[in-house]
C-alpha cells in the first residue's frame, strides 16, 4: 500500500513539476507548482516527519506561494507575449539538463548508503514536534537567532526595494 | 515501535534519484525558461528536492538533525523569496518586462 501511494506520489509530483516548467502561463505554473508542494508533504507524511508536511503546507505552499500568485496577478502579465527563444539555445539547454541528469545518476546508481534499513529498535518519534524542538533549541540555538536576524534583513530589503523613489510616476 | 510502511518497502536510492529527478527538472526551468518569475519557481523546485532528499535520509537513519536543517531551508527560502519578488516587481516597474533577456546590458 505504502509503496504504492510512494509511486503514485512520486509520478504527480514529477508530472506537476514539469508542467511548472512548461506552463505558458505563469499563473498555471504557480498552480503547478502548489500542487507539487502537497505531493511533497504527502512524501513527508510517509516517510514519518509530520512537522516537516505541516510547515512544507504551511509555509510554501501557504505563505510562499500566495507571495508568487500576488505578484503574478499584480503585474498583470500577458500570456500572449510569448518568450521568443531561439531553437538552438532550447535544444542546448535541454542538452544541458540531460547530460546533469546523467551525470548525477552515473554518480549515485553504485553508490553506497550504508546500512540505512530500519532495524528492530526503531525511533519513530525523530519526525515529532518534540524531538525536533529539543534539537532546534539545543543544538541550534543560534542559528536559530540568527535567522531572526536575516528575516528582518530581508523584510528591510523588501520594503526598500518595493518604496516608489520620490517624482516616479504611478504606474500601477 | 512501528517501523513506517514505505521504509519497509521503499529503498533509500529510489528517493535518491526521484530528488536528482526534481533537481533536474528545475535546472530544466531555470535554462530554458526566459520568464523571470518561472525562473524563480523553478529555483525553488530545486530547493524542495534536496529537502525532500534531507529529510528522507533523516526519516531512514533515525536523526532529525536533518529535518531540522530542512526547517531552516524553508526559513531561508522564505526570505529569498520576499526579496526576489521585490526585485522583480521593480524590474518590472523600471522594464514593463520581466523578460530576464532584457537585463542582458547589465554591467557588473
Amino acid at each position: 500500500m505504502a509503496d504504492k501511494l510512494f509511486y503514485f506520489l512520486t509520478f504527480l509530483a514529477l508530472l506537476s513539476a514539469l508542467m511548472v516548467v512548461f506552463s505558458r502561463n505563469p499563473i498555471h505554473s504557480v498552480l503547478y507548482l502548489i500542487l507539487t508542494f502537497f505531493t511533497l508533504s504527502g512524501h513527508y507524511v510517509l516517510l514519518n516527519a509530520q512537522f516537516i508536511a505541516a510547515v512544507n503546507i504551511i509555509v510554501y505552499a501557504g505563505a510562499i506561494m500566495v507571495l508568487f500568485l500576488f505578484v503574478v496577478m499584480f503585474l498583470n502579465l500577458r500570456s500572449e507575449t510569448q518568450e521568443k527563444t531561439s531553437i538552438l539555445s532550447k535544444v542546448a539547454s535541454v542538452t544541458a539538463a540531460g547530460l546533469l541528469m546523467v551525470v548525477l545518476v552515473a554518480a549515485l546508481k553504485d553508490v553506497n548508503l550504508g546500512t540505512v534499513q530500519p532495524t528492530a529498535d526503531f525511533d519513530s518519534q525523530v519526525g515529532m514536534v518534540e524531538q525536533l524542538g529539543k534539537v532546534l533549541f539545543s543544538k541550534f540555538l543560534l542559528p536559530f537567532e540568527l535567522a531572526s536576524v536575516l528575516f528582518l534583513a530581508a523584510m528591510v530589503g523588501a520594503v526598500m526595494l518595493g518604496r516608489r523613489e520620490p517624482g516616479e510616476q504611478n504606474t500601477f | 515501535m512501528q517501523i513506517p510502511e514505505v521504509m519497509r518497502t521503499v529503498p533509500l536510492e529510489y528517493y535518491l534519484f526521484f530528488s536528482t529527478a526534481l533537481f533536474v527538472i528545475g535546472v530544466l526551468g531555470v535554462l530554458t525558461r526566459r520568464n523571470a518569475l518561472v525562473i524563480f519557481m523553478s529555483v525553488e523546485l530545486m530547493l524542495n528536492a534536496v529537502n525532500l532528499l534531507l529529510a528522507s535520509f533523516s526519516s531512514y537513519r533515525q536523526d532529525s538533525v536533518g529535518q531540522v536543517f530542512v526547517f531552516f531551508i524553508m526559513a531561508v527560502a522564505a526570505a529569498e523569496v520576499t526579496v526576489g519578488l521585490a526585485i522583480i516587481v521593480m524590474i518590472y516597474r523600471n522594464t514593463k518586462s520581466i523578460d530576464v533577456q532584457l537585463l542582458n546590458r547589465l554591467k557588473g
